[in-house]
């Protein structure tokens, strides 16, 4: 009994270890922010290198979600006649839900899984090391435009989704099945709302880049320093990612639109 | 060898673990100005953990580290980035930036802390890519480099700011011997050439006892000889006998702890 006690009270003192590096490395991070304003080409190669290079896998599966979304939706709709409703449904779902979290979890696989490895490896072959006695700080270095680069890339890859999807529902609805090319439009046109919608998914999926990029920073940067700890670290990222999308994405719906 | 003054490097009763596991329990040593020193032990006594110490990268549970007369972890991390600037380190691996070229990883350091102008850094850097005999390979990425090349890279890095010290992890394991002849001469002739101190940190006997000053043993978490190269050869300690003559049998037991190889074999699991 005693046993077990101690046991769960060492798993919480891990997990809240855990949690405070977490934030002790956030804060040195953000400290490292100002730096970039001085070095801007810092963060352009990482926004290349974490937002660019995720653009091919973002670009496909929005354009086939929207393809989806505009076949799934002409079936119900039709039901009740409604199909000229078609385009609001579409730009809606992506916008609101789809653009932001389906995104995100795209950019944890691609692009947050990248980050650890690198710097997982950066920390097991000692480049990390070697830089802080070249006294360079590696978390401002290296961690901070890095982070910056996936808080900004996330809500424009996120948009570009949005974006194509938009047009795979349009393409698969007025082109294939035959709903109206202006009804399709000007529905979308008037019940989509700048605030309610479109700056609410913005807000997701900000959030989202802040927290995929710190877990796959956080991952990297704390791995074990051999093969087996990188991979480990970099499955981690996937997964806490992910499940921190989904879970983040209710609270904020709930916050959102609940009312 | 130059007449002795105050140490560089100054250990004292330093007590470090790592979880449950003691690393040094009681350390004291010296580092003295313009020599090059030996820190000799078996893999795993913790000579890289020692350097990272010194570099004020880890703290010591308790006792200091000075260098140049500064405790290390009483500095703020302005100072302490300050002094790291006047410190080379050679990691076992290089430690290259894989991402850059050789130059540029020269360059870095000239890049990250003077401001000096392009024109300049590019002398600086073929001038010391010249010294460790790299001038042409300044275009290679660290990929394309064979394992003592890479060191002789990270030498020139870790020179590019002149500093007052370098600190080698293991800058002889798993070299052939034509660079590892490189190496030996090109350790002790930077560190006369520039009038550097120089700290290595190694478990190739030979090589070491080559061009070092002075030799300190450690062994499970203690300083357990020290002296001149040839007192060292000569020692009747017995820990340092077996260790610079490579025995196998004597203080350090060739074989893990483990029951009797009878009762194992015996035995069910
Ligand atoms: N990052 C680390 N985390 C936990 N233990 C470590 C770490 N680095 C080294 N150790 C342990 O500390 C001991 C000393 O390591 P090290 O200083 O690398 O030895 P050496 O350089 O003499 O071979 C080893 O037993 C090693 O397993
Ligand atoms: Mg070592």
């Amino acid at each position: 009994m005693l046993d077990v006690l101690a046991r769960l009270g060492r798993i919480g003192i891990g997990i809240l270890g855990h949690i405070g590096r977490g934030h002790l490395l956030l804060l040195s991070i953000l400290g490292g922010i100002p730096l970039l304003a001085r070095r801007p080409r810092l963060l352009i190669a990482q926004i290349y290198a974490v937002g660019v290079l995720s653009m091919l896998i973002i670009a496909v599966s929005g354009t086939f979600v929207g393809m989806v979304l505009g076949l799934q939706g002409y079936y119900i709709l039709s039901q009740f006649g409604a199909e000229q409703t078609l385009g609001v449904m579409v730009a809606a779902s992506l916008v609101r839900e789809l653009g932001p979290v389906v995104a995100a979890l795209l950019f944890a696989g691609r692009a947050g899984s990248a980050l650890t490895a690198e710097i997982g490896l950066m920390g097991a072959t000692e480049q990390l090391s070697g830089l802080e006695m070249m006294a360079v700080n590696p978390i401002k270095r290296i961690l901070a435009p890095r982070f910056l680069a996936g808080v900004i890339s996330m809500p424009l890859l996120a948009a570009v989704f949005s974006a194509l999807g938009v047009m795979g529902g349009y393409f698969v609805g007025v082109g294939l099945l035959g709903v109206d090319d202006g009804a399709f439009w000007s529905q979308m046109q008037t019940k989509i709302d700048l605030h309610e919608d479109v700056y609410n998914g913005v807000i997701k999926s900000l959030v989202f880049g802040f927290v995929c990029t710190w877990i796959a920073l956080f991952q990297g940067y704390y791995a074990t320093p051999t093969s087996e700890g990188v991979s480990r670290a970099t499955t981690r990222t996937v997964v806490h990612s992910s499940l921190a999308v989904l879970g983040l994405d209710f609270i904020l719906t709930a916050l959102m639109f609940g009312d | 060898m130059t007449s002795v003054s105050k140490p560089l490097v100054k250990v004292r009763d330093l007590y470090f673990s790592r979880g449950d596991k003691a690393i040094f329990e009681g350390v004291d040593l010296d580092i003295y100005r313009g020599w090059i020193t030996a820190i000799m032990g078996p893999s795993g006594t913790g000579k890289t953990t020692l350097l990272k110490l010194i570099g004020g990268q880890l703290r010591p549970d308790s006792g200091t580290i000075e260098v140049d007369g500064v405790d290390v972890h009483r500095l703020g991390s302005g100072d302490l980035y300050r002094l790291r600037k006047r410190m080379g380190m050679l990691f076992q691996s290089g430690a290259l930036l894989t991402d850059i070229s050789v130059f540029d990883n020269v360059a870095y350091p000239l890049r990250e802390h003077t401001g000096l102008p392009e024109t300049m850094i590019r002398k600086l850097v073929l001038l010391k890519l010249e010294a460790v005999g790299l001038r042409g390979a300044r275009d290679l990425m660290p990929g394309e480099l064979s394992g003592g090349m890479a060191r002789r890279v990270a030498l020139a890095r870790a020179m590019a700011l002149d500093p007052m010290m370098i600190m080698y992890d293991e800058p002889f394991t798993g070299q052939d011997p034509i660079s590892l002849g490189v190496l030996v001469k090109l350790i002790s002739s930077l560190n006369d050439a520039s009038r550097l101190t120089s700290i290595i940190v190694s478990h190739d006997v030979e090589e070491t006892a080559q061009i070092a000053d002075y030799i300190y043993v450690i062994s499970r978490g203690k300083v357990v000889d020290q002296g001149m190269p040839d007192q060292m050869m000569n020692s009747d300690a017995p820990w340092t006998r077996q260790f610079m003559k490579g025995l196998p049998d004597g203080p350090a037991a060739f074989h893990y702890p483990a029951p009797e190889l009878e009762k194992d074999l015996m035995g069910r699991s």
